[in-house]
């Protein structure tokens, strides 16, 4: 039943899965962006409070939604790879991080510029902004740390470690808004019960974050190719497979 | 944009310039990777 | 397997007071990071140039973050030097587990770094302007941070010990770590400063100091178990 994740170890295995899936998630992500962008932009009523401001969540939340599942899924590579020593694990939690921190940056980016006109203010030291923030310099000192071993393998586990150390400020993002009086807004879909959106203003954001999930699984494809080809350069199935 | 088309467009821009620079970033890093591994397979044939 | 004959508790007072012995055959290793302490907290008001009143909203946050940073130049030696001779292998070697060494030596470190910083605070509290009042929360507070931030060194310290130039790196990988302790540090003192409860902020530094006491020495001792290898 778990062959699946066993046949994961296998390098040229990834490989291959990698290269079949990216064009399925870029066709995905294509159509559900596009959808969800133009849907957002031009069909979805103005929202009350914020006018056409509001429009701005259509990017922002599930870039934010991505900086923190990416983070997840760095850490559980990591854990992956120091609990079952698989290498592939190690590749995926190296792949994914640079795609989690230019998300984080988006985030913080798209929040700051809607933060001027609704709060006044570009930047404010609360506590969801904050521990995005902090989770930017954790990407940053996790993809530092790797490249200072020598021994690459010393530098992937020391990467897992940390990125799993860091996995603690995943949740104080989240629950921030529950947890403290935040600036920012709370939980905007995810309540049990109604969501407190129309569907009119709901289905785009859906799908906009169906589709930058797709996107990130198309780009970290992409990236896990490239990241498999480097840690296994000398084996003698990357001599068929760099020739397709 | 109601008056707030100076936050909205620039938003929905670098969100356009960040999927692109992953897009282009993960295209190079496999190309160079595909470099690296065929110079390395081409450096042991000759040995 | 052999029977070392050595239990774990034995062990750890064995490694604190070997280390403290080595700590204090250095004083002057002791006495820079507490300078330093000094100097950075001397930096802001000549930066600033406030008066003493004015001075006081920003002590609490300046007392910490000068805090912070000196606890960070005593941290990079934790494992350093007993790594470098081979000390650390041997200890490992003992049969005695890594994280008994870790809780040890952190154990060890903090009691010469940020005790003696709880204990120079007072004198340091005095030149910004922090009223007499708000002391007890100031120690209490700074006693339960510097602690934690040991152990959160302690794990940044096993993952750069074999680096060349790991002490940048450790900053990068610690400092983010800190910065809730910072908030909730500086919040408590500030609070105390005002007249207002700091007991909420206090709780949430006592959890966080017992969370990472809890859960950073076995960090630390996967960190130098990858250091070792």
């Amino acid at each position: 039943m778990w062959t699946w994740f066993y046949r994961l170890a296998s390098p040229p295995h990834v490989y291959r899965v990698a290269a079949t899936l990216t064009p399925w998630f870029l066709t995905a992500a294509v159509f559900a962006i596009g959808y969800g962008a133009i849907a957002g932009l031009v069909f979805a009523p103005p929202d009350y409070q914020q006018g056409d401001a509001f429009r701005i969540i259509y990017v922002h939340a599930p870039s934010g939604w991505i900086s923190m599942f990416a983070y997840s899924t760095m850490a559980v590579a990591g854990a992956i790879g120091l609990i079952w020593h698989m290498k592939m694990g190690y590749a995926v939690a190296a792949a994914v991080a640079p795609i989690g921190a230019s998300f984080t940056v988006l985030a913080l980016v798209t929040g700051s510029l809607w933060g001027r006109p609704m709060w006044g203010t570009y930047w404010a030291w609360d506590p969801r902004l904050t521990s995005e923030l902090i989770l930017l310099f954790l990407y940053v000192g996790v993809m530092s740390l790797r490249p200072a071993f020598e021994d690459g393998n010393r530098g992937d586990r020391a990467a897992a470690l940390l990125s799993i150390v860091g996995v603690v400020n995943v949740p104080i993002i989240h629950y921030s808004v529950l947890w403290w009086n935040s600036l920012h807004q709370g939980a905007t879909v995810a309540k049990l019960g109604q969501p407190l959106m129309p569907p009119s203003m709901l289905l785009p954001l859906l799908s906009m974050m169906l589709g930058f999930m797709c996107f990130f699984g198309a780009v970290l494809c992409m990236r896990l190719r490239g990241e498999v080809l480097n840690r296994e350069r000398q084996a003698t199935w990357v001599r068929e497979a760099i020739k397709s | 944009m109601g008056g707030y088309a100076r936050f909205v467009w620039p938003c929905f821009g670098f969100a356009c310039t960040v999927l692109a620079w992953n897009l282009w970033s993960a295209r190079r890093y496999h190309a160079a990777a595909r470099q690296r591994a065929g110079r390395a397979l081409a450096m042991s044939d000759e040995n | 397997m052999t029977d070392t004959g050595v239990s774990a508790g034995r062990a750890m007072m064995l490694i604190m007071h070997r280390d403290l012995r080595l700590s204090f055959r250095r004083p002057e290793q002791l006495l820079q990071p507490l300078v330093f302490f000094l100097i950075v907290t001397t930096l802001f008001p000549l930066g600033l140039s406030v008066q003493l009143s004015l001075l006081r909203d920003m002590a609490p946050g300046v007392l910490w973050v000068a805090a912070l940073l000196s606890s960070l130049l005593s941290l990079d030696s934790l494992f350093r030097s007993d790594a470098d001779d081979g000390t650390l292998e041997q200890l490992a070697l003992s049969g005695q587990s890594l994280t008994t060494i870790a809780i040890a030596k952190t154990l060890a470190h903090w009691l010469v770094s940020g005790a003696a910083l709880v204990l120079v605070s007072p004198v340091v509290a005095i030149g910004l302007g922090i009223p007499v009042s708000a002391f007890a929360t100031m120690l209490l507070g700074l006693s339960l941070g510097t602690l934690t931030l040991s152990w959160l060194g302690a794990i940044g310290a096993g993952l750069t010990v074999g680096l060349r130039r790991g002490n940048v790196l450790l900053s990068l990988i610690v400092l983010p770590l800190a910065m809730p302790l910072l908030i909730f540090g500086a919040g408590a003192t500030d609070r105390a400063i005002s007249g207002t409860s700091a007991a909420g902020a206090l709780y949430f530094l006592a959890s966080l100091c017992v969370f990472t006491s809890t859960l950073a020495p076995f960090a630390a001792s996967a960190a130098l178990r990858i250091a070792l290898d």
